[in-house]
């Protein structure tokens, strides 16, 4: 694992514009389509929640798992683990990315359950060990309602989007503060409650940004087992899968360049420039919250 | 993911109460909250867990339905399943497809007696803190998958938990004043050396109980 190096530059300098390449080498041209993005090969995604069940049948093997503990001096630090999910939230959320991208790699922090009931301190900890670690993608499908880490996530947020690290975050189900899902800084997601597996949406009146398939969704859960759930938390895994797939096509895209892609990939955005008559990529590939989650079940 | 700072003392569900009066008022108002919450939802049961925070447990405190005759006191560790991940994330869910899963055979079914289906369950927070977990087993079809009944069931599970922390935040007031009241009458028939070690030793006792670790 390698840090991020912050490439932050305060004044345009002597740079000729030619010398402002967004990207990282690859094509600069964003097709407006999710489908046609890659499957993510390469990315690496980090879920920090409960932990992930390596090797169950809709993740396959994890290429990292970690844990926040308390070493002895009980300060709160991050070391590997064998991997294993206390609640199966985490392991949910591994599997709807390793459906959206079937290609990534993925890693497991695990900051909530076996010992940590309802502390705002190991979720900073965790998620401040896979900023610096320098992940592209995030999924943080948690929130904490504790003020007093509102401050050290904002700073860690900005942070993650200066350091070219993705935070996806869930917005709480119900209507509290709660953060960092608040912050301009990261991705926010609810859920939509339409039936198509495939769709996302842009939300013009924020905090929330988009709206992923969140209802009524089959995931992995504990054990190799699958269930239906529903909720916010299983709405964000689907961006970060875009996020895998778009990253996997265009390495080193910043955070604004994520957010700016997948607003204009947003069906509702498609279908508003198609109106106005401007060209709009049709879905390329498959649809896929549909074909993988049939395999899930052995249908 | 809600817990108090530690500034001021959250009212405790899991301390004795002085009289039976206040066992009896927060008994009734749980064991309304999960007969209204099977009620609106037409689930098979419902019940509440509340965390035992110092044994890291939940424990079943009232149940309507299904296992109401032997589940109330029943325990298992705070951070494992899915009524875990609501108290430890302080968000509302819903699962289905369980039995088919066979996953409560091993979790739940074996302490209590009961496999569902299909489950809600929602965090009982005030403030930011989860005093426990409200959950609805089974509910009718169209229940179970719709993000309405997933927000009805929340704010249903925040009311009850408001309810909740007013009636244990007054058993306590009305306790600290019986042991104000008693320490006055202590004070009272004691001479003046007597009532001033008298309330030394009031004051100690005070201070080892307030203390972190107590």
């Amino acid at each position: 694992m390698s840090s991020a190096t912050a490439r932050l530059t305060w004044s345009l300098g002597d740079r000729p514009p030619d010398r402002l390449a967004p990207g990282d080498g690859g094509s600069h041209e964003v097709v407006p389509d999710p489908w046609a993005w890659s499957h993510g090969a390469g990315v690496r995604v980090c879920v920090v929640d409960t932990g992930v069940e390596d090797g169950h049948r809709s993740i396959g093997r994890i290429q990292g798992a970690y844990e926040v503990v308390r070493d002895g001096t009980g300060e709160l630090t991050v070391r590997e683990t064998d991997g294993g999910d206390a609640c199966g939230h985490g392991t949910a959320c591994a599997g709807l990315i390793r459906r959206v991208a079937p290609e990534c790699e993925l890693y497991s922090v695990r900051v909530l359950g076996k010992g940590f009931t309802g502390t705002g301190a190991a979720l900073l900890t965790g998620l401040r060990w896979a900023v610096e670690q320098g992940f592209p993608v995030v999924n943080l499908s948690l929130s904490t309602t504790r003020r007093q880490f509102l401050e050290a996530l904002r700073s860690l947020a900005d942070q993650a989007y200066f350091d070219r690290v993705t935070l996806v975050a869930s917005a709480h189900n119900s209507p509290v503060e709660s953060y960092p899902w608040r912050f301009s800084s990261v991705i926010s997601v609810g859920s939509h409650r339409e039936d198509d597996p495939g769709l996302f949406l842009y939300n013009p009146d924020p905090p929330v940004e988009f709206f992923a398939p969140g209802q009524n969704v089959y995931v992995a859960w504990l054990n190799g087992t699958c269930i239906r759930t529903t909720g916010n938390s299983f709405a964000t895994p689907f961006i970060s899968g875009l996020c895998a797939r778009l990253l996997g096509s265009h390495p080193g895209l910043t955070p604004f360049q994520v957010k700016n892609a997948l607003y204009l990939a947003a069906a509702n955005v498609r279908t508003a420039a198609a109106a106005a008559g401007e060209p709009a990529g049709e879905p390329v590939g498959e649809s896929v919250g549909t074909s993988v989650g049939d395999a899930d079940r052995g249908e | 993911m809600s817990q108090s700072n530690g500034l001021t003392r959250p009212p405790d569900p899991f301390r004795q109460p002085s009289g039976a009066e206040g066992g009896d008022a927060e008994s009734a108002l749980l064991q309304s909250v999960v007969d209204t919450a099977r009620a609106i939802f037409g689930a098979r049961a419902g019940s509440v867990l509340l965390h035992d925070e110092a044994a890291g447990e939940l424990v079943f405190q009232a149940v309507s339905g299904q296992g109401e005759d032997f589940l109330v006191g029943s325990r298992f560790p705070a951070d494992r399943g899915l009524a875990g991940w609501v108290l430890v994330s302080g968000e509302p869910m819903i699962a289905d497809d369980l039995r088919h899963q066979g996953m409560f055979a091993r979790d739940v079914a074996e302490s209590t007696g009961y496999v569902p289906d299909a489950l809600m369950a929602a965090p009982l927070a005030h403030g930011d803190r989860v005093l426990g977990v409200l959950e609805v087993l089974d509910p009718v079809e169209q229940s179970r998958s719709s993000l309405s009944e997933l927000d009805l069931l929340a704010l249903f599970a925040r009311q009850a938990a408001a309810a909740l922390y007013v009636v244990t935040d007054r058993r306590e007031q009305r306790e600290r004043y019986e042991h104000a009241a008693v320490r006055a009458h202590t004070a009272a028939v004691l001479d003046p050396a007597g009532r001033a070690r008298g309330l030394e030793l009031v004051n100690a006792l005070r201070e080892l109980l307030d203390s972190p670790g107590s």
